[in-house]
């Protein structure tokens, strides 16, 4: 009853925009899929699409670990050290966010490539270069992805009470413990959704891949690569694909959502 | 410079949408009395030209604009393929300038155009190597080397399928490193020198300037790409729209476009 | 092996300049307003703050001096926290068990010592429990636990049961009792409840504006408090004044007398129950009597108290009879009377 009474006194001026909000990101959506020639679609589940496939979930997944292994960390130095100039850095993290991915890509280029400021040095040295090989698309990914990450992980370090890292540090936890076992454990709601965030925007990259990792099948074509350039021959081609990768990033993500965000609803 | 480039590609995208919206707005407010027999050459012209022309159709928009008082141009420079999407998506505009004749085709089968397309430029393929050819490229030979960092278009798009067929005469398996989403892409690559050579056409050489250094070779001849340029039917002005294909066909234009590396139709 | 601490801290505008020492095995309470520095202390003992100047000794090691700062991980010392600060993600168990591991003790064996004194606190078959369905009691037993299991040679408690609600409080204040006569180590408490301070504590420090004004056995702080924040925690008319022979000059207007003769500065305590309030001035036995106006009533439990402006303003205690009989409304004028045999007088 009561509950009843509140869910009608719903207003009206938050229904309504929430309504056209939800369609507003659902609809195109919906013309996907009904546009999609589904009976296509097995003639297009090639062996190169699954290669591809493959080879985004796998390049997703090890960019979300590389963003999660430098950014719990840049999170945790923003939030809670006492670094001079931290909005700034802030600001800063957050530049992969409006820079266009392409431009990205390009800026990666210039540090990572075969000429860049850091990338000769790795050729010169090591052998090792970026660009066109499968760890060029995870740190191209990784990159766009990581400021995901960091927002979601540091606003969670911020909304933490600190004392409960004094409280450790009285039980005679090195910081490092305790960062481990109290800390991280308390932010961990905003680890896994910034990990979310940050695995599907590596999942859906495209313009700093394709500038930086360059595409070729096998190596750095992902599925957005795939689709662009199915889309250039063949557009039914690419709404199937687009639909596939669609479908599979939903799966993945309501699977982890039952598995680890299973809190109170 | 490839920074500048890849800006201005954005640009055009921006642009793209908004003159979708803006050609929205126009098409209700102002649509000039179809064949209302007035050559009155005024007015607007919105014309879709693909990417590789964008300096050369801004030039010629600019002398065209003088010649005739009174009319603007309008560009959305893109991939030929994305354009042709856009219009037989029913985007307004009055001309299509399209790097393949497949594209052309692609929008002549669904719109309707006033005049039968035309061929304004033809374009060739070009090795294009990093300024002082630090991978002693020689000739097309050396895109066998697997030793070699090889970027080429990727076979959806029309210098991708030029440079096919070039290698399928030359009876060369290329060993690409990267097949790049168009000529742009492929700049970019070889004037950051994250690659040794690649195949473009020999106008992207020349407006790259003089990061980038072209080599010719025969086999070019064989392999040539037209440039089919048409009215729309249902364009919003259809004088203008007319006027300015004549003015890409006539002398001047022609000159504009060969001092670009074009040779004539 | 005795506590002794010289804490200097100086914060903005406010300083703290607190000497403290404990012995083993008791403990020190540091009672005191909101803002008075308690807080301060409790952290700079922790080592969660250090010292500006002064130091912390404890036996022959130092924990913050001049050129020496060992930092709280490194402090053998155990902290119950005012809302206990227990880690929601682990069980009461893990809870218990989170200091030993961190300073070195194996898995197992620092579960089984964790499970020991889970037991201790009363709390064997909630090993498995997360705080999160802990009662306030419970998970303040949980807390202790957690900064006794450790064996620390201090141990800190900052307003331990401020969060519990009165009937739980009761029980939970003797059971904390019992565990402080068993601990051997130091204890400092902090709080600014006078009735956990005088159950609990062995001494009392009073702690104003970061300046101790008085310490001493909780009995004798009660029965000579030395500030109005000390008398009025402990339910006493303070006035400060100048005696000669049976009479004294108060400092804030009026005059008492008494029945010893004195002289000098001295402190004057009465209970406000030693007050009795009249509508005309009674006659009879030598006593106190003035003039006074109804500033405030507040009911109590079993007593009604009166605040009256005087001079002096004084607090009284009646009786509900009283109270009928008196019809007491705020700016009524009454007459007080205090015999002077009630009334404590004793050096400022």
């Amino acid at each position: 009853m009561t509950r009843n009474r509140v869910r009608g006194r719903l207003p009206v001026v938050l229904v309504l925009p929430a309504v056209a909000g939800l369609a507003f990101l659902l609809v195109p959506l919906a013309g996907l899929l009904v546009k999609t020639p589904w009976t296509s679609l097995p003639t297009l589940l090639s062996a190169e699409v699954g290669e591809a496939l493959r080879l985004s979930l796998i390049c997703a997944s090890l960019a979300t670990v590389l963003c999660l292994v430098l950014g719990i960390p840049l999170a945790w130095l923003l939030a809670r050290s006492g670094l001079p100039g931290r909005g700034f850095l802030r600001a800063l993290v957050t530049v992969p966010l409006v820079l266009p991915p392409v431009v990205g890509g390009v800026a990666l280029l210039l540090v990572l490539g075969r000429r860049g400021l850091i990338g000769e040095h790795l050729d010169a040295w090591f052998g090792i270069s970026l660009p066109f090989t499968t760890a060029g698309v995870v740190v191209a990914e990784a990159f766009v992805a990581m400021p995901f990450l960091v927002i979601s992980v540091e606003g969670a370090l911020r909304a933490a009470d600190p004392r409960y890292e004094e409280a450790a540090a009285t039980l005679g936890a090195s910081k490092w413990v305790t960062f481990r076992r109290v800390t991280l454990p308390s932010v961990l709601p905003g680890v896994v959704a910034g990990a979310v965030l940050c695995w599907a925007r590596a999942l859906g990259e495209f313009g700093a891949t394709i500038t930086f990792a360059g595409n070729f099948p096998g190596e750095t074509t992902t599925m957005p690569l795939a689709v662009y350039l199915a889309l250039e021959t063949d557009p039914d081609a690419a709404i199937v694909l687009s639909v596939v990768l669609l479908l599979v990033s939903v799966g993945v993500l309501a699977g982890l959502r039952d598995r680890w965000i299973s809190g109170p609803t | 410079m490839p920074n500048l480039r890849i800006t201005s590609r954005i640009a055009a995208t921006g642009l793209a949408a908004a003159l979708a919206l803006a050609g929205c707005g126009q098409q209700t407010g102002s649509t000039p009395a179809p064949g209302s027999g007035a050559p009155e050459v005024t007015g607007n012209v919105t014309v879709f030209a693909a990417a590789s022309l964008t300096e050369t159709f801004t030039q010629l928009g600019e002398d065209f604009e003088a010649a005739n008082p009174g009319t603007k141009v309008r560009f959305n420079f893109g991939g030929s393929s994305a354009l042709a999407q856009q219009l037989n998506q029913g985007a307004p505009a009055d001309v299509f300038a399209s790097a393949a004749p497949a594209n052309m085709k692609q929008v002549t089968d669904t719109r309707t155009v006033t005049d039968a397309p035309r061929t304004f430029a033809k374009n060739r393929l070009a090795i294009a190597v990093p300024k002082g050819n630090p991978g002693r490229i020689a000739g097309l030979a050396d895109f066998a080397d697997a030793g070699k960092k090889i970027a080429l278009c990727a076979e959806q798009v029309p210098c991708g399928a030029a440079s096919k067929k070039v290698f399928e005469l030359a009876k060369i398996t290329p060993q690409p490193d990267t097949l790049e989403q168009d000529v742009k892409a492929v700049l970019t690559k070889v004037s950051l020198g994250e690659v040794d050579g690649a195949l473009v056409y020999r106008t992207d050489v020349k407006a790259t300037g003089d990061k980038v250094e072209g080599i010719e070779f025969a086999e070019s001849a064989q392999a040539v790409n037209d440039y089919p340029i048409a009215p729309l039917a249902k364009a919003p002005n259809a004088a203008v729209a007319k006027a300015f294909v004549d003015f890409v066909l006539s002398g001047e234009g022609r000159a504009v476009l060969g001092a670009a590396g074009f040779d004539g139709p | 092996m005795t506590l002794d601490a010289e804490l200097r801290v100086t914060r903005g505008t406010f300083s703290l300049d607190l000497d403290v020492t404990i012995a083993p095995g008791e403990v020190v309470a540091l009672l005191g307003p909101n803002g008075a520095g308690k807080s301060t202390a409790l952290r700079a003992l922790a080592g969660l703050l250090p010292l500006t100047s002064g130091h912390i000794t404890v036996a022959e090691s130092t924990w913050d001096g001049a050129n020496a700062f060992v930092p709280a991980e490194k402090r053998p010392i155990g902290v119950v926290f005012q809302d206990y600060l227990l880690f929601a993600h682990m069980s009461a168990l893990e809870n218990v068990a989170f200091g030993l591991r961190s300073r070195g003790t194996p898995k197992a064996e620092a579960r089984a010592e964790a499970a020991r004194w889970l037991d201790r606190v009363g709390l064997s078959g909630y090993e498995q429990t997360r705080p999160r369905s802990l009662s306030g009691g419970q998970a303040q037993r949980v807390a202790l636990a957690r900064a006794l299991a450790t064996g620390p040679s201090l141990l800190l408690l900052d307003e331990p049961l401020a969060a519990l609600d009165a009937s739980t409080r009761l029980q939970v204040r003797s059971e904390l009792g019992r565990h402080l006569a068993d601990f051997g180590g130091h204890t400092l408490l902090v709080t600014h409840d006078p009735l956990d301070a005088m159950v609990l504590a062995d001494r009392l420090v009073i702690l104003e504006g970061g300046r101790a004004v008085q310490s001493g056995p909780p009995a004798e702080v009660a029965r000579r408090p030395r500030t109005d924040y000390v008398a009025n925690l402990v339910g006493l008319n303070f006035y400060r004044g100048r005696a000669s022979g049976t009479q004294v000059g108060l400092d804030g207007g009026g005059g008492l007398t008494i029945a010893e003769p004195v002289d000098g500065p001295v402190h004057v305590v009465f209970p406000p129950n030693a007050v009795s309030l009249h509508a005309a001035r009674p006659e009879g036995s030598p006593r106190n009597v003035w003039p006074v106006t109804v500033a405030a009533v507040e009911q109590h439990a079993h007593t009604t108290r009166v605040r009256l402006d005087g001079p002096p303003a004084v607090l009284a205690d009646i009786t509900t009879a009283t109270l009928a009989e008196l019809r007491l409304r705020p700016g009524d004028a009454l007459w007080a009377a205090v015999k002077a045999t009630e009334v404590h007088v004793y050096p400022a």
